[in-house]
């Protein structure tokens, strides 16, 4: 028993569980302390997302919608997780996040792009927003968490601006994209079908799990991820054995910021989502990102599954009643759970000095 | 000693253990510390003398074994205990405020206050003075630490004890930071404050040291209590062969030199200093020819830092140049100069020499990853490959780890991350190597190992640059020795003609030649 749970991998998946009973109670406790009379069935219906819906039809279709939802998250968290192994904190994801999705819209309704020029086009401004907050850390020594967080601020309000050029004249939404250009609407390839009939499950998917395993075989196979966690291990033995510093740091955030403005086109271009042009907050995938890459240990295949329960709970936020409870509710629980998630390392922690305090106890003996 | 004691001990440590996850790093271990005695603890790296002293010192709690103060049982639960029992330490790394005088420094955490909260520094003063005369402790009390020697700053930190009226006093490696006249100064000290009714516990590795001052020692080897002898009745062989567990050869074995062509020409090289405005080396100019050891010796701090930083590449030249094998090589990259034939055995194996989360085989690679034989044409490492050259230098060097090749760096033992690290440096078949301090923390059978892949380079023709601040291993391995002081190189030895005092006034900067066509 105990030499199971010495391995990293278990560990790692322990602790993510314990994380995810802890954010569930402590949800459960603040719907306790708000309204008790609702809590039990609130919290199940949490739980329950989509289940909640009686015709299997439904469930399907609103599974559908999460998956929609999920594939940016699992951009996002790969994008987090990539550059953290480097040793950088990419915060600077949301705002990379919201660069892929203004460039994706904008070349969408404005130029009338495909639908893969225009993924491209949003893959290209994550990348080049990243590539500031590299270039600036690399030549300027600035440190990349106050550069990734001015930049978001710059990111979201310059959207804003540009895409206000599309919006609609009644509402401050940018056009639908399904209507004005469904060339631009990612191919469902069938998936949909799957779904009952939810156009948002798309090419996506698929997308998103090569992605991942791309990812993955990066930093363990190959050269490139030798030199990249090398730098992220150990700065001063990088430069000692030779490796160029400074355009590792660049390409590393760069491919992050590819990653997550990836992760904004796969959903604004399903046309399930549209950008509210006078939005004044940073939308809030980026940073789900970070809890989700924790929550998967870090690992490019465990941020799928993590960023899959993340957004399975915050989708069934929704299924809060709101007899009990006003309407934000639904956002404080998820926000309990995903807060809690970012314990994994917390967790992980404790848990081998446990293991070391019995093993040093069996040593006394 | 006219003073009577209730006991014939100051301080005993009886049946000590204390036990680590995975290790146990003091097994039942006695430790008797006189009244007014000098005691030697002696163990190599690892062997847990710092463990000891931690216990001792309330840092850690020991799981059995009981601690007596005078004959009666004490507990030690911190620090504070520690020093209300009158227990003071001079830490190796000396724990003194840099921009505070000598006198601040002493009375620091037990400042006299008077009326109003102001401090009363003329009685405070008073007491310093008389004590540095009763014990022979030179110091200025108004220089600022920042401004004096090593060694008077040595003397501030025997003084903070002296201050604080600690009976029993620790010396953790102290002469490690010393010129020979230093350390000379030092023991004297020692014996006057033994002489004084003080008890020392003297904690080294040296051995000629621990013969010269202590009365007793007691050794310690893997975390076990070997035992305690009279130093008058033993003899450096005898404490060798009780710190390791078998004889060891003191002396470097090697033939006569036979330099040839010049490998490395450094001419007039300056480097800048990360300290302060001033640079670090100055216009230094110096040749290693082809099977020969030259080495750089020194106090620590003047210069070969940066030297080396110049030269590998680390650090970028404010003037001069470097050719390697002719060819001008002061501003390629560190890869270029890598893979031109430069081998470096970085000063400080866990920030530079290591990704200490690696394991051991990708640690053999650090330096040569992107060959062909370990990276494919299209970037995959070739695992494989890895592994067995790994494997094959593991072997060869006799590098010691809990799971072979696997193993993370990180839960290796330091003499061994040292073995990977020479390892991996010498099998890249250098034309130089860069060896700083490559013995620094390890025990006496390692070095022996590492002295003689050294004199094995130089024997099959290739040139060796040691830098190091020991004074046995300046003596016995070079084949000439270059000294540095304050950034330029003073002076030229021959190390079969030279005296470790001589070495030491240099050191010291008593004395310079100009050197020419080093």
């Amino acid at each position: 028993m105990k030499k199971i749970l010495k391995n990293e991998g278990v560990q790692a998946f322990v602790a993510s569980i314990i994380c995810i009973l802890l954010g569930l109670l402590i949800g459960y406790i603040v719907l306790l302390f708000i309204n008790p009379s609702g809590a039990g069935e609130s919290i199940v219906n949490v739980i329950k997302n989509f289940f909640t819906w009686s015709r299997p039809q439904s469930q399907m279709k609103q599974l559908g919608n999460t998956l929609a939802k999920t594939m940016p998250l699992i951009l996002c968290s790969l994008s987090i997780l990539f550059s953290y192994k480097v040793g950088l904190f990419n915060i600077g994801c949301a705002g990379q996040y919201v660069a892929g999705a203004c460039a994706s819209l904008y070349a969408g309704l404005a130029w009338g792009w495909g639908w893969l020029p225009c993924m491209i086009f949003a893959i290209v401004a994550g990348a080049l927003l990243g590539g500031i907050t590299g270039l600036l850390k690399a030549y300027c020594n600035v440190n990349e968490v106050i550069s990734g967080i001015m930049l978001n601020w710059i990111a979201l309000y310059t959207s804003n601006t540009l895409l206000t050029n599309v919006k609609e004249t009644a509402s401050p939404y940018t056009l639908y994209l399904d209507k004005t250009n469904p060339g631009a609407i990612l191919p469902t390839l069938g998936l949909d079908k799957l779904f009952n009939n939810n156009s948002n499950v798309t090419i996506a998917v698929p997308l998103t799990i090569v992605a991942a395993v791309v990812i993955w075989i990066i930093l363990s196979k190959t050269k490139l991820g030798y030199e990249l966690k090398a730098t992220g291990n150990n700065r001063n033995a990088a430069k000692y054995a030779g490796m160029t510093q400074n355009r590792n740091i660049i390409m590393t955030i760069a491919i992050s910021g590819a990653l997550a403005g990836l992760g904004a086109s796969l959903l604004y271009q399903t046309g399930y989502m549209r950008w509210e042009c006078t939005q004044s907050s940073v939308p809030a995938m980026g940073f789900n990102g970070i809890a989700a890459a924790f929550l998967g240990g870090l690992h490019p295949l465990g941020a799928i599954f993590s960023s899959f329960f993340i957004q399975h709970i915050t989708d069934g936020g929704q299924y809060v009643n709101t007899n009990f409870y006003s309407s934000q509710i639904s956002d404080v629980i998820s926000s309990v759970i995903i807060y809690l998630c970012s314990f994994v390392l917390f967790i992980k922690l404790t848990m081998k000095k446990m293991l070391a305090k019995s093993d040093e106890k069996k040593g006394a003996k | 000693m006219g003073e009577t004691h209730a006991s014939e001990y100051a301080i005993e440590m009886l049946h000590i253990t204390k036990r680590f996850p995975g290790i146990i790093a003091n097994d039942d271990i006695t430790l008797q510390l006189r009244h007014g005695e000098i005691h030697a603890l002696l163990g190599e790296n690892g062997a847990g003398k710092s463990t000891l002293m931690s216990v001792l010192f309330g840092l850690y709690q020991a799981e059995e074994g009981t601690i007596k103060k005078d004959g009666k049982e004490v507990t030690i639960n911190d620090p504070n205990d520690a020093n209300d029992l009158g227990i003071g330490m001079v830490h190796q790394h000396f724990k003194l405020v840099e921009c505070f005088t000598v006198l601040d420094n002493i009375i620091m955490g037990v400042e006299p206050v008077g009326a109003m909260g102001f401090l009363q520094k003329k009685q405070a003063r008073e007491k310093v003075i008389a004590l540095s005369e009763k014990y022979g402790l030179q110091v200025d009390p108004d220089a600022k630490i920042e401004d004096i020697t090593v060694g008077m700053q040595q003397r501030t930190e025997i003084l903070k004890m002296l201050y604080r009226e600690n009976e029993i006093l620790i010396f953790d490696e102290p002469t490690a930071v010393l010129t020979p006249q230093e350390i000379e100064e030092l023991m004297k000290i020692m014996k006057n404050l033994a002489a004084e009714g003080k008890s020392i516990l003297f904690i080294s590795h040296k051995l000629a040291e621990i013969m010269a001052v202590a009365d007793r020692c007691t050794v310690l080897r893997k975390g076990k209590y070997i035992g305690t002898v009279e130093t008058k009745n033993t003899t450096m062989e005898e404490l060798s062969a009780m710190m390791v567990g078998r004889n060891v050869n003191f002396h470097v074995e090697k033939g006569p030199a036979n330099p040839g062509e010049v490998v490395l020409e450094v001419q007039h090289m300056t480097v800048a200093s990360k300290v302060h405005n001033n640079n670090a080396v100055k216009d230094v100019s110096f040749k290693v020819r082809r099977g020969e050891i030259v080495c750089i010796a020194g106090i620590d701090g003047n210069g070969q830092s940066e030297l080396v930083y110049g030269i590998t590449g680390l650090e970028p030249l404010v003037s001069g140049s470097i050719l390697l094998n002719g060819q001008d090589i002061s501003k390629s990259s560190i890869r270029k100069r890598s893979t031109s034939g430069m081998s470096h055995i970085p000063e400080d194996r866990h920030k530079h020499g290591l990704v200490l989360d690696y394991p051991l085989d990708y640690n053999m690679v650090l330096q040569t990853y992107f060959k062909p034989s370990f990276t494919s044409k299209i970037g995959f490492l070739r695992k494989k490959n890895i592994q067995e050259y790994a494997n094959r230098l593991i072997e060869e060097y006799d590098v010691r780890s809990g799971q072979g090749a696997i193993t993370p760096a990180r839960a290796m033992s330091g003499g061994n991350q040292q073995k990977a690290i020479i390892a991996r440096e010498i099998d890249k078949g250098p034309e130089i190597l860069v060896a700083v301090q490559p013995t620094r923390g390890l025990d006496v059978g390692a070095i022996e190992s590492v002295h003689k892949n050294l004199v094995a380079q130089r024997d099959a023709g290739k040139a060796v640059l040691l830098i190091s601040l020991e004074l046995d291993e300046v003596m016995d391995v070079p084949d000439r020795i270059l000294v540095m002081y304050e950034g330029e190189i003073v002076g030229q030895l021959d190390p079969k003609k030279t005296t470790q005092e001589e070495l030491g006034l240099y050191m010291a900067g008593a004395k310079r030649d100009e050197v020419k066509d080093a």
